[in-house]
């Protein structure tokens, strides 16, 4: 197997492994969702490096170039990242409501607190 | 990159770890290029390292910056989880395609029509654009529909009209509302 070889698949899980042991081992909901991002961003990853071929220049037409890199992939992840933020935005609005809820971002505080109102 | 993202699963304070987010989105935009994937790059090193960072920023000003008050114990099953996880999707990578084949199925199919036609039919040199507004133009509309939905969601938890009885009442957080397009 050549150096690149499957190089780039082992750094996403890697890094994707990260991101969800962010997200189920940690209390504080900021965290969470940044390890939801740091799962989202290996993702991107995963797919830009599949697109990529040797040799291949960026995918913008000229008539000097022979091989261009697989542009589906970058318009999907176009949409991706972009989706991305609008979910980021829309976990944040909630951690601000729930911090207004219970006044703490801490998920077993707020499980203690749930507790204590169910048994008066 | 893979530093930065233990660390980011290592630290505590919060501050430091949205820094760090904007640290990871950033090394991923230079990624991208070296991946000769410019447009993606662009987009990751505006909205991702740039937006996302802002959000993050702006929920930790609302919110609190410090992070877990107890010591957290370290535990064992998250981690046997994430490993277990971790194995089996490394098996599933043996089978892949290797880096940088041209010959890979993600290479086929349509991808060579859109390098070799979309020039002469729709008249934008970068492909992406063309693939983007053109080919896949419902994708771009399920986007914006996404975005939408997402500001409404953001609207309807934060948002002024309704919500007076909401304790702690804060101003001007509307205006995290998204806005960016690609």
């Amino acid at each position: 197997m050549a150096f690149p070889g499957l190089i780039n698949y082992w750094i996403v899980v890697i890094l994707m492994m990260t991101g969800f042991y962010i997200v189920i081992s940690q209390g504080n909901l900021i965290k969470k969702i940044v390890g939801l991002n740091v799962f989202q961003v290996s993702v991107f990853v995963f797919y830009i490096s599949m697109s990529k071929v040797f040799g291949g220049a960026a995918p913008i037409l000229d008539d000097s170039i022979e091989t261009y890199s697989n542009p589906l992939p970058h318009v999907l992840i176009l949409t991706a990242i972009v989706v991305g933020v609008a979910t980021t935005a829309l976990g944040m609005a909630l951690v601000v409501r729930i911090r207004d809820a219970y006044g703490t971002i801490e998920e077993d505080e707020i499980q203690r607190l749930e507790a204590e109102e169910s048994e008066p | 990159m893979v530093a930065v993202a233990f660390a980011i699963a290592r630290l505590r304070n919060l501050f430091t770890i949205v820094m760090l987010m904007g640290v990871f989105s950033l090394l991923s935009a230079v990624l991208y290029v070296l991946l000769s994937a410019v447009d993606v790059a662009f987009t990751e090193a505006a909205v991702g390292a740039g937006v996302s960072t802002l959000l993050v920023l702006g929920t930790i000003a609302l919110t609190s910056e410090r992070g877990d008050y107890t010591p957290e114990k370290f535990k064992v099953m998250p981690l046997l989880i994430v490993a277990a996880t971790g194995v089996v999707l490394i098996y599933g990578t043996l089978d892949m395609p290797l880096y940088g084949d041209p010959d890979a199925p993600a290479n086929k199919h349509v991808v060579p029509r859109y390098i070799e036609q979309s020039g002469a039919e729709i008249g934008v040199p970068n492909i992406v654009t063309s693939v983007l507004a053109s080919y896949r133009g419902f994708d771009t509309l399920g986007e914006v529909v996404v975005i939408f939905t997402a500001a409404i969601g953001v609207l309807v938890l934060l948002g002024r009209g309704h919500n007076r009885w909401r304790p702690g009442m804060r101003a001007g957080v509307g205006a995290k509302r998204e806005e960016e397009e690609v």
